[in-house]
């Protein structure tokens, strides 16, 4: 993996190819501050990972890119087009090039995986039937569960139903996926099977990725950026190679020493 | 006492009238009870409160204030508004707007028991706010309130003999008129508390194999 260090995440400096943008960020919950006035940005294409402790405000970030919270003060642009602060309506246009993979899966129980996967296509982008059908059959060909197509999701293992999930965000070909801990939940047997699934889609399609993980070998994997979250703040960002392998600050060195 | 089953069989053919009126009201009650109790509680999940104010008020009243008062209301007071019903088709109303008030709570529980992922991922999904409630929300909400509709199904069959003080002649009323008649109160009584179990029994059975088809 080749090691490009012009381009650091925290770098305001508008480009072409920059795809998502946060300024000045800031988010409470209650007294606690979890993000603290933070900007960062990610270009398009990257795989962007984000490590750090419990309660470091990771997760918030994919959270306010999907609008399930919203900021206390601060901008967030994707591609170029206001998600915050935005109108109900302008957010609506803007996460169509958002997609998500939770830490539960969160299918819904009452539909087959086939209608879990063609549900959205077919009822937001107004795809066909038939067309939305076959993007299905041909994601779980992908995701390797093309027999599945009329089960419901209790029928499936964690591992399954998590796949089933990707397959399900990837149907609404979004720009950017964001993968919040979504391994967490599985059965340790099951959490290869996921992340090689991953690494497919990271390796062979263009779609921007963003990773909560706790899986610091899978970081060091697909990704091409790693930023280290502590208190609110990216305290440190780079390659994996160098957060990995010779990090610069005392709090990276000692959590990743705790973690690996 | 001894028990006549001339009188049975002469207490018939009111019996059958008076079960069909039982049925008529406890069928139209449950469904009028079971939609109206669905708008209440969406409505009280709208975000303007001049919305959820009226409507809090409105089914708060409605369900601590005596169903006998209401019916009495209903039958004798809207007629001096200009709105008339047949006395059946007021016990109907009367019945289901009752009930009404307690099913959306039941909805309520049921919309709040779906969990809070489920609307994340609808969102995620860039659902319609109208998509995520009719294909997501409600249809896992529903599945899990039958058993509690159910109950209160039973709860207003016993409820519709009420509907004598509005001069409907359910199976109550008609046991009550062959008596005065006969003078004969064992056998149409008995008759009718039989008809009450069994068709709890039934209508029990009937839920049971709903649930059993829903919760999957």
């Amino acid at each position: 993996m080749s090691v490009e260090t012009s381009k650091q995440p925290t770098d305001l400096h508008t480009t072409p190819s920059e795809l998502i943008r946060l300024e000045q960020v800031t988010k409470r919950f209650g007294s606690n501050t979890v993000l603290d006035h933070l900007d960062f940005s990610v270009q398009a294409g990257r795989h962007v990972t984000l490590i750090g402790p419990s309660g470091s405000g990771k997760t918030t970030i994919l959270r306010l890119l999907m609008t399930l919270t919203k900021p206390d003060e601060g901008t967030i642009t994707v591609d170029g087009q206001r998600l915050f602060p935005a109108s109900d309506k302008q957010c609506r246009e803007v996460r169509k090039q958002i997609g998500m993979v939770f830490q539960q899966f969160n299918l819904f129980p009452n539909m087959t995986v086939l209608r879990n996967i063609t549900e959205a296509p077919v009822t937001v982008l107004g795809l066909s039937k038939d067309e939305a059908e076959a993007r299905a059959r041909e994601l779980l060909d992908l995701v390797g569960l093309a027999d599945k197509c009329d089960a419901r999701p209790s029928q499936l293992s964690g591992g399954q139903q998590q796949r089933v999930a990707i397959a399900r965000a990837l149907a609404m070909r979004p720009k950017v996926l964001l993968l919040d801990e979504v391994t967490s939940a599985l059965d340790p047997e099951l959490v290869a099977g996921v992340l090689d699934l991953l690494r497919d889609i990271a390796r062979t399609t263009d779609i921007t990725m963003l990773c909560v993980t706790h899986e610091m070998s899978f970081a060091r994997d697909i990704s091409d950026q790693v930023l280290m979250f502590d208190s609110g703040r990216v305290i440190e960002s780079g390659p994996p190679e160098q957060i990995f392998g010779d990090p610069e600050q005392d709090r990276t060195r000692e959590f990743l020493s705790a973690v690996l | 006492m001894t028990w006549d089953w001339n009188a049975v069989s002469d207490f018939m053919p009111q019996f059958w009238d008076g079960l069909l009126i039982t049925l008529q009201a406890l069928v139209l009650g449950s469904l009028i009870s079971f939609a109206l109790g669905l708008v209440w509680a969406l409505l009280m999940r709208t975000p303007s409160r001049f919305v959820r104010w009226p409507v809090g008020i409105v089914t708060e009243f409605v369900r601590n204030t005596p169903l006998l008062v209401q019916l009495f209301f209903l039958f004798y007071v809207l007629p001096e508004w200009g709105v008339t019903f047949s006395a059946l088709t007021t016990g109907v109303i009367g019945i289901g707007l009752h009930y009404s008030t307690y099913t959306m709570q039941v909805y309520r529980a049921g919309i709040e028991a779906v969990p809070v992922g489920q609307w994340e991922a609808a969102t995620a999904l860039n659902l319609s706010r109208r998509r995520t409630w009719t294909a997501v929300i409600l249809p896992q909400a529903i599945r899990r309130v039958v058993p509690a509709l159910g109950n209160y199904v039973i709860s207003m069959l016993k409820d519709t003999p009420m509907l004598m003080v509005i001069t409907v002649l359910d199976m109550l009323g008609q046991a009550r008129l062959f008596s005065q008649q006969h003078f004969q109160f064992t056998e149409p009584l008995t008759v009718i508390g039989v008809a009450f179990i069994v068709i709890s029994y039934l209508a029990s059975l009937l839920l049971r194999t709903l649930e059993r088809r829903l919760v999957r």
